[in-house]
């Protein structure tokens, strides 16, 4: 599915709406797209290009720079492990490797039930509830170790 | 405890809707002063009430907003932008503001957009607060919706507006001119100054860029009254400042606390001491990007000037406690990855320079470490301080590694000398 969908489009037209000109819309285009189809490949950034009339390459230039846009495939839910230096203090590295066991999956890659991508982050702006992690839109904190694998189960 | 800024801020629960917020005199500041007094009063207000930028650098606010061009054949639109970027590890202030204060942001952005004569003001919101972006759209709907926002405020005949950009994540995006690469939708490298924001900020037009805490004083200026702020401060210091504190703390938190308070008092009581078992041994006194400050610091005043003496920068005011079980190699090692990973790549002792200073770090953690390392490290550290690249991100990585090297040697040499990290359990 290349081509934009018109409710893409919609939402895009929203945000250009409200800015001098499209391309200044490239980072929420990006996001709207991220937010239909769950990250961005090949053929949707090049949709997103024509669309806003950047070249591919241009437009790769600001996706590639976001830590949030995701240019690889992700899971349904995607668990963001705070890896700030609060949450390291707190003992984050214990966290993140009962994540890694939970899952069977090592950080960025998706589980094989397509379910979770975890990928560590800097950093949550969570650091009074450290050890921190999101799923999804949800902030979780402080985190222990014994508590990750039922945390996920949450999330079918 | 008197917390004259955010009295109506009420932890755990949601915060004042509209009606509520308009009894407590909300929108009374800003309702009395669009159309009938001069913007330049208000600057004149903020100017002498003595308020510095809360996002890191501490420049007077009125100063700052007085180099926008005025009167009508300055260039239009012109912008105001609040910064709730807030990507400094350890930083969780703004977060409490806009959490809980979302109509006092709106109505203190009403304030700043017309001390310089900004028709559109925009909230750069770090992604990571979703509670933060569902209040704040609540509430910009909601003064929209009562003419508090939009083309004609408060019956005046003057215009403004407040859009959201939610990230897309990058710690460059809070540099204001990254800022404003990225509300362009461009990559949020650095812009060379000048030109200044206020001559030629966002799509080229005038534009000032605040941070959160700095902006939510305005309303209180407006409202009290210059004098009101300045007598808010302790030791010599203007207003109140939110502190914050996190690592091996029993209550880790945000206090508005006046702004000088001394740093022990914010850690034995506002942060409850340290949890069973650790012991303070330092703490970065503003953010990741900050030189240590020790037990020698008990009583300094955390302010701007006190803290800069010392030999650090107040930054954000949001302590990293460093307790006596935590390596200061990997802590350390820690905050270079970060800066490491946020490095946009201009600059040759930033972008090579921090991902192999990070290595070095993490080699010394994993106990394979050499005495030259160390030597390296302090070499290295030099290049990345002020004067050497083209924006503070470098600068900022180099306080704490240049300040762990001098206060905490002796740790990095027994991590070489044991080859391993003494503060990890033998495996
Ligand atoms: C790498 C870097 C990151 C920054 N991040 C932030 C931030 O997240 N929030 C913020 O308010 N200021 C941040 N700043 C400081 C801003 O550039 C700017 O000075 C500030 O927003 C101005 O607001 P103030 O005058 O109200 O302090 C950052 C600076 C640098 C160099
Ligand atoms: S110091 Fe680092 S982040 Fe700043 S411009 Fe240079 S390379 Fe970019």
């Amino acid at each position: 599915m290349a081509a934009l969908s018109s409710a893409e489009r919609a939402e895009i037209d929203a945000e250009i709406a409200i800015l001098p000109d499209a391309r200044s819309a490239s980072i929420e285009a990006l996001k709207t797209v991220q937010r239909h189809r769950r990250w961005i490949d090949d053929d949707a950034l090049g949709a997103v290009a024509e669309y806003l009339d950047l070249s591919k390459h241009e437009l790769e230039a600001i996706a590639s720079f976001y830590n949030l846009l995701f240019r690889k495939p992700v899971g349904r839910h995607v668990v963001l492990v705070c890896d700030s230096v609060s949450c390291w203090i707190l003992g984050n590295e214990a966290v993140k490797q009962a994540l890694e066991d939970s899952l069977g999956a090592a950080f960025g890659e998706v589980t094989r039930d397509d379910r979770f991508t975890a990928l560590p982050m800097q950093c949550l702006g969570a650091c009074d509830r450290g050890p921190a992690l999101m799923i999804d839109e949800d902030l979780h904190g402080p985190v222990q170790p014994a508590d990750v694998s039922e945390l996920l189960r949450r999330y079918p | 405890m008197k917390t004259p800024l955010t009295h109506t801020i009420r932890p755990k629960e949601p915060p004042l809707d509209l009606s509520q917020y308009r009894r407590t005199g909300g929108y009374r500041a800003a309702e009395l002063t669009v159309g009938r007094t001069a913007p330049g009063d208000v600057v004149d207000l903020v100017k002498r009430s003595g308020l510095r930028g809360r996002g890191g650098a501490g420049f007077p606010t009125g100063a700052k907003w007085s180099f926008v061009p005025m009167g009508d054949d300055a260039p239009r639109p012109k912008y105001f932008v609040a910064n709730a970027d807030e990507m400094e590890p350890g930083a969780f202030k703004d977060r409490y503001l806009l959490e809980g204060d979302p109509h006092g942001l709106i109505e203190s952005m009403i304030l700043s957009g017309y001390a310089i004569g900004a028709e559109v003001g925009y909230i750069f919101l770090r992604w990571a607060y979703r509670l933060a972006y569902a209040r704040l759209s609540r509430a910009i709907a909601e003064a929209r919706e009562a003419g508090f926002l939009g083309h004609d405020i408060f019956g005046s005949g003057h215009a403004f507006d407040v859009h959201i950009h939610v990230s897309a994540g990058r710690y460059m995006c809070g540099e204001e001119t990254g800022l404003l690469n990225a509300l362009e939708g461009k990559r949020a490298t650095p812009r060379h100054k000048p030109p200044y924001p206020q001559a030629s900020g966002l799509w080229g037009k005038p534009t000032v860029v605040n941070n959160i805490e700095t902006i939510c004083a305005v309303r209180h200026i407006v409202f009290h009254g210059p004098d009101w702020f300045r007598e808010l401060g302790a030791n010599g210091g203007a207003g109140t400042k939110l502190y914050a504190a996190s690592g091996k703390l029993r209550q880790p938190g945000v206090w508005e606390l006046p702004i000088g308070t001394p740093l022990g008092e914010i850690i034995d009581e506002h942060a409850g001491g340290m949890t069973s078992g650790a012991r303070f041994r330092a703490t970065l006194p503003g953010g990741a990007s900050t030189e240590f400050l020790t037990r020698e610091h008990w009583d300094l005043p955390l302010d701007f000037d006190p803290v800069a003496t010392a030999g650090s920068r107040l930054g954000t005011g949001t302590l990293i406690v460093m307790d006596d079980g935590t390596c200061p190699v990997g802590m350390v090692h820690n905050l270079e990855a970060f800066f490491a990973m946020e490095s946009c790549g201009f600059c040759t002792p930033c972008r090579e320079g921090l991902p192999w200073t990070a290595g070095v770090l993490r080699r010394l953690e994993e106990g394979r470490g050499r005495y030259e390392d160390i030597e390296l490290l302090r070499h290295h550290a030099k290049l990345l301080a002020p004067g050497v690249t083209f924006c503070a991100l470098a600068p900022g990585a180099s306080a704490p590694l240049a300040s762990a090297l001098s206060l905490f040697g002796d740790d990095f040499e027994r991590h070489v000398r044991e080859g391993r990290c003494p503060f990890r359990a033998e495996a």
